[in-house]
């Protein structure tokens, strides 16, 4: 089963091919130009409205809120923001977020890059079939496996500390491994035998050669990994019990009903802004790896 | 690969240091699979059989907690729910998601900027999406409801409602498209541009050249986001959890929702271990059912290079 899924999804030289197709009629390219701008635009706009909304109710007075009809920018009110983050303890669920995605972008990269190098590059017997195996875990679903991690963690006595959330990702993650493999299977063999020859072990090879050739594709692993712990939710909320280990994502979600915070959705959405603020700014600036990542990863094909 | 000149000993000693730092090199993934995949999936299975609270040791119970899950309401609910969310997000995901990729496809001014605008959303899924929606739901001051008046229509209280709960939470979910919108982009980067032009030359129109290149050359990307898509939704939990934590009346009780309950409010892991086990068969078909389709509508690399040169 997960042999079709490979082969479906088969490493292949990336062909780069231009979606632009000459020979047009001048006029015709001019309306499909339009009519591509015009549709992209309103999607854009329809799909940007709920943020319109959220940063709008969030640059609003208490009072003003529940205006009708409602005013979408009139005098903003950034107070809200500095108000929502005095009410909760946000310098402290911060940190703690801070601390649990650094550590698991940092274990997730190291890990998968070292397995990936391992099964691109390195021939062992049984490899190809522990890929599978590592492969066909992406289709199991986390809940099959939930209840006994949980219990295990409970027995390990890590319950209301950050190492559930931490240490696995220093063991792999088989998305991300599948994809450094395919990056590294399009870094030519030469460069390797060159540095064989040099005299430079598997280990050296990895770390001069492979890893700093597929910076975009860890580029990619890293945007993914970051925006994916950021949002984790149900591992902080079944992990962690008090408050002070809170990540953003588990105190965002008490915030309506917190007696601090209530019903106040100004500052509700003060609070959402802040917290989608560090996804949007990772997303901006690693924007241009995303396409090419998943494009040389080979993913596709 | 294929050095058959070197001398026999040498090589078997240069093939076993290979293998040996290739084991190092796997060592995190192996232990992986074992510690966090086969492992507890095992003892997943054992678990079902059991009742267990967490408390006192497991008691083997054999197949009492699947007996239970057949007569069990909630159940039986929880996935009537899941099945319809499941039935109306995937394949709307997969549509919005081809049309778009190929929109934003374009060699146009500005489509990195467009790129980044659809993909927003799903970088800031989860909680904060949640919180957005409940707002933008509400019942008496949401956007919703604000634009829904403005056309004469009087929007329901929707995640208070029981009949427009579930349907507000597809929309949420449907919100968030970017990643499938994302790997059909790179799929559609990679259909060599000479098909095309070799189907100009033919004088085979746009609609034509979607029908019969894009979409079968694309295909094997389908397939993928259908069998992501159909395994993502059978694990979404925040957004149902933050926007309704099930309710009302128990009409958003996605499974995942239904085996949190049971496993961390109340305690029961063996009944959960059940409750995962089963939502697991029935992943496991489907995906098989997806699978046994493939030949019928995936075209698998070779078949279609040959047909079209």
């Amino acid at each position: 089963m997960s042999s079709d899924l490979l082969r479906a999804t088969a490493a292949h030289p990336t062909t780069g091919s231009s979606p632009s197709r000459p020979g047009r009629p001048t006029a015709r390219r001019i309306v499909r130009l339009v009519l591509s701008y015009f549709v992209l635009g309103l999607g854009g706009v329809a799909i940007l409205m709920p943020f319109f909304w959220m940063l709008s109710t969030a640059l609003k007075r208490q009072e003003d809120v529940y205006k009708f009809p409602p005013e979408w920018f009139s005098s903003p009110h950034f107070a809200n923001f500095a108000e929502a983050l005095t009410l909760v303890p946000f310098y402290k669920f911060a940190l703690n977020t801070a601390t649990v995605v650094s550590l698991v972008v940092l274990g997730t990269l190291v890990s998968c890059s070292f397995a990936a190098y391992g099964f691109a590059r390195l021939r062992a017997p049984g490899r190809d079939a522990i890929f599978l195996l590592v492969i066909a875990t992406i289709m199991l679903p986390t809940t099959v496996t939930l209840v006994p991690t949980y219990i295990m963690f409970n027995y390990l006595g890590w319950i209301n500390s950050f190492k559930p959330l931490i240490i696995p990702a220093f063991f792999g993650v088989p998305f991300y491994i599948f994809l450094l493999r395919q990056f590294y299977l399009t870094i030519p063999r030469e460069l390797e035998d060159a540095a064989r020859i040099d005299g430079a072990g598997y280990f050296r090879i990895w770390w001069t050669i492979m890893l700093p050739l597929s910076k975009p594709a860890l580029a990619t692993v890293m945007v993914f990994t970051f925006i994916a712990a950021y949002n984790d939710f149900f591992g902080p909320l079944i992990y962690l019990t008090d408050e002070s280990k809170w990540t953003i994502a588990v105190a965002l979600s008490t915030f309506t009903g917190s007696p601090r915070i209530g019903p106040q959705m100004h500052l509700l959405m003060a609070a959402t802004t802040i917290a989608a603020i560090p996804s949007i700014l990772v997303f901006l600036l690693a924007q241009r790896y995303f396409v090419r990542g998943i494009v040389l990863s080979g993913i596709t094909r | 690969m294929t050095t058959t000149s070197t001398p026999p000993r040498r090589r078997l000693s240069m093939r076993r240091r290979e293998a040996i730092a290739c084991y190092i090199f796997m060592a995190p993934a192996i232990l992986g699979l074992l510690l966090f995949a086969i492992g507890p999936m095992i003892a997943s299975l054992l678990l079902s059989f059991t009742e267990y609270d967490m408390l006192s040791a497991p008691q083997w119970v054999g197949l009492a907690n699947f007996q239970a899950l057949i007569g069990d309401e909630l159940f039986h609910k929880s996935l009537r729910v899941t099945a319809v969310y499941s039935l109306v997000t995937v394949p709307t995901i997969l549509v919005i998601s081809f049309i778009l990729a190929n929109l934003l496809n374009q060699k146009i001014r500005g489509i990195s900027f467009f790129r980044s605008v659809y993909y927003l959303p799903t970088v800031i899924s989860g909680v904060a999406v949640a919180m957005l929606w409940r707002w933008m739901f509400n019942g008496e001051y949401g956007l919703v409801n604000t634009l829904l008046d403005k056309i004469g229509i009087d929007g329901p209280n929707w995640f208070q409602d029981e009949s427009w709960a579930l349907p507000a939470l597809i929309v949420t979910s449907l919100w968030t498209f970017g990643s499938t919108t994302l790997i059909y982009l790179a799929g559609l980067q990679g259909v060599p541009n000479e098909i095309y032009e070799a189907a100009q030359v033919d004088g085979a129109s746009r609609l034509r050249q979607h029908l019969h290149i894009t979409m079968p050359m694309v295909s094997n990307v389908t397939f993928f986001n259908l069998v992501m898509g159909v395994i993502g939704s059978l694990q979404v939990f925040a957004e149902p959890f933050v926007l309704t934590g099930g309710g009302p009346n128990n009409s958003t009780l996605l499974l995942p929702l239904y085996l949190y309950r049971n496993a961390f409010e109340y305690l029961k892991m063996g009944y959960a271990s059940a409750i995962a086990w089963a939502s697991f068969l029935i992943v496991l078909a489907l995906t098989l059912l997806v699978f046994k389709s493939l030949p019928y509508w995936v075209h698998l690399e070779g078949s279609t290079e040959e047909r079209n040169r």
